[in-house]
């Protein structure tokens, strides 16, 4: 078993509420930070630990906190990521379920580091049940004084509120969430400046993601340094995965970063192994953004070594033979799958999310989606494999925000690796017609077939 | 969309504006236009979960900002129904983890059960199956979203057996 932070309380009877939480050592990090540390004291013990942020970006956090804008003496804020919309990622979610307590902990000791006294959860509007597990959660921290003016008497005042989102995976990109935390459509902001600068009311502000925030306690309370010495070099810590796809399995996992992929997938411990035992095909390591990788690069990197659940090692070979660790969001698919149909559901995600601000995503998510549509249901070209390549590689890199780059990016990648599955799909339209064809005959390589 | 094509009668409770004054506190003084998404949501579950311009218009009128910056919200984000839905709305996930689930085979199984195309409403009022993009429960698909609640891990005999909670009354839509 290995080491758990996140999850470490998550089976005591109870630990929702918050008398549970407390008795078992719930609310110490605000003491100890509040009675015997100043802010940049928190700041420093989590620039130690090398966390890096939980959201997908990988930004170390402590730098992150270091930005913050503390000398023009406006108000601060730290908000809280919590709009968890990456398909394959539901992490978040079961960690506010079930210990919300912790994420509230995280908020105040954080707040404390960032001299932030207006603090916000920004939640999902779907998630609208956990939405109130956290109001609750909030009203019971409040009442028992941790929350409010001159906390345990420290001088340090936190209001902290949770704010409901309504439906738009683009508000987790920081700067479209702070619009829409301003009641405003989620249009992401052209940086600089960047929020730590000018964020939320144009206030100096820190966005996290619920996962980082959740690993501050643990980590003033044991240092930084001791978080430092679980996981692989720059990948330190825990990290929660969220598995689903074809395997015995799916859920939520605590993991110390460095763990096989090839374990990940087959212990018992983790994803159990493949659902009938039938053939893995593909993995999404990092959720929907991130590049699928055939079966011959999941379990080895092209170099030969094994690939393991690292920052580093997923995206070993760069995007050519790797993939990244991105939001955790572990996506598996055997056999029957269909790449295309996967791909062109992708698109129809990037093409139904994309906000209208640029023109290059805008209309690009809308091409990709509806010529992967023609390919998928056996009207494509053969000209139209270079056209999807063509239409991601003028999306990438030319929009204010990542989701461009996450729209092109798993298109090309199903391309680099699956091309000959697409060629098929193109030459052998009939094949094709039915929505389930590769479960009834699963898509082989071999030359019999494309000659 | 005509402004005058649906009707709705406009009914803000004294326990709908308490709620809502409540959410406006949660924002600073002078930025009570921060509160609209929250608002947004209490009005619209007490109104038959959708928001015609007049009941926008309201909103508006409460937060002190133009109509206009409640319409170019509304219309932004997918929760808020511009036109009335069916009194029970299967928001099935479609993105590709719920879809290597079976989630298309099931959604097309639910559209004859309630004898509606997609996006339909049934003839009775009563039911709708729509799909929506990844409602974040991947590892537990097939699901849909009815009201503030999810159901997960679904088979053909468990949406039938949510179908019959629902004609039975057993079902909430809102934790309020």
């Amino acid at each position: 078993m290995g080491k758990k932070i996140l999850l470490e309380k998550i089976n005591i009877p109870g630990i929702k509420t918050y008398e549970v939480y407390r008795q078992n050592g719930g609310y110490a990090s605000v003491e100890k930070a509040l009675k015997t540390m100043t802010p940049d004291e928190v700041t420093e013990e989590v620039k130690t630990s090398g966390m890096r942020g939980r959201g997908g970006a990988g930004f170390p956090m402590g730098m992150k906190w270091s930005f913050i804008d503390k000398k023009s003496g406006k108000p601060r804020h730290l908000v809280c990521n919590a709009d968890e919309s990456e398909p394959g990622t539901f992490k978040d979610r079961y960690l506010m379920e079930h210990i919300p307590h912790l994420l509230i902990e995280g908020m105040i000791t954080s707040s404390f580091a960032l001299g932030a006294n207006l603090s916000y959860i920004y939640i999902r509007g779907e998630y609208m049940w956990v939405y109130k597990i956290l109001e609750r959660a909030i009203n019971e921290a409040k009442a028992a004084g941790w929350l409010g003016k001159n906390i345990m008497g420290s001088g340090f005042d936190l209001d902290l509120y949770v704010h409901v989102g309504a439906g738009a995976y683009i508000c987790g990109e920081e700067t479209a969430l702070i619009e829409s935390l301003e009641g405003k459509r989620g249009n992401p902001r052209i940086k600089p400046p960047f929020p730590a600068i000018s964020g939320l009311w144009q206030n100096p502000t820190v966005v996290n993601n619920v996962e980082s925030i959740a690993a501050v306690p643990w980590i003033v309370m044991n240092s930084g340094a001791e978080y430092a010495k679980i996981g692989i070099e720059r990948s330190t810590g825990t990290k929660l995965i969220s598995a689903s796809g074809h395997i015995k399995n799916p859920g939520v996992y605590e993991i110390e970063l460095g763990v096989s992929v090839e374990e990940f997938i087959n212990s018992d411990e983790y994803c159990g192994g493949m659902i009938d035992d039938r053939p893995l095909k593909a993995l999404v390591p990092g959720g929907s953004s991130v590049p699928i990788l055939p079966a011959h690069l999941i379990y080895k990197t092209a170099a030969g070594t094994d690939r393991l659940m690292t920052y580093e090692s997923l995206s070993d070979g760069g995007f050519a033979t790797g993939s990244m660790l991105g939001s955790g969001g572990f996506i598996v698919y055997n056999d029957t799958t269909c790449i295309v149909r996967n791909t062109w559901n992708f698109s129809r995600f990037y093409h139904h999310e994309s906000c209208g601000q640029c023109t290059p995503c805008r209309e690009g998510t809308g091409w990709l989606e509806k010529v992967l549509h023609r390919i998928e249901n056996g009207h494509g070209h053969e000209e139209d494999i270079e056209l999807l390549w063509s239409i991601q590689s003028k999306i990438e890199g030319n929009t204010i925000c990542p989701l461009g780059d996450a729209a092109s990016w798993p298109v090309a990648a199903a391309i680099r690796h699956f091309r000959e599955e697409f060629e098929y799909h193109v030459r052998f339209p009939e094949k094709v017609k039915n929505r389930n064809h590769f479960v009834a005959e699963p898509f082989v390589k071999s030359k019999d077939v494309m000659s | 969309m005509e402004r005058t094509q649906y009707k709705q009668e406009i009914n803000m409770t004294e326990a709908l504006m308490s709620r809502i004054n409540e959410l406006i506190s949660h924002y600073p003084e002078d930025k009570r236009k921060s509160a609209l998404l929250p608002v947004l949501h209490e009005v619209q579950d007490a109104h038959d979960n959708w928001l015609s311009f007049e009941l926008q218009d309201k909103v508006a009128e409460i937060l002190h900002i133009k109509p206009v910056e409640v319409y170019e919200v509304v219309s932004f984000y997918t929760m808020f129904n511009q036109k009335p839905i069916a009194k029970y709305m299967f928001e099935f996930c479609r993105t590709a983890c719920c879809a290597t689930r079976g989630v298309e085979d099931l959604m097309e199984y639910a559209c004859e059960k309630i004898g509606a195309n997609l996006g339909d409403i049934s003839s009775d009022g009563m039911f709708q199956v729509v799909g929506v993009e990844c409602l974040g429960a991947c590892g537990y698909a097939p699901m849909l979203q009815l009201g503030d609640f999810y159901h997960e891990k679904l088979t053909e005999e468990t949406f039938d057996q949510l179908i019959e909670d629902c004609k039975a009354g057993k079902i909430t839509l809102h934790d309020k």
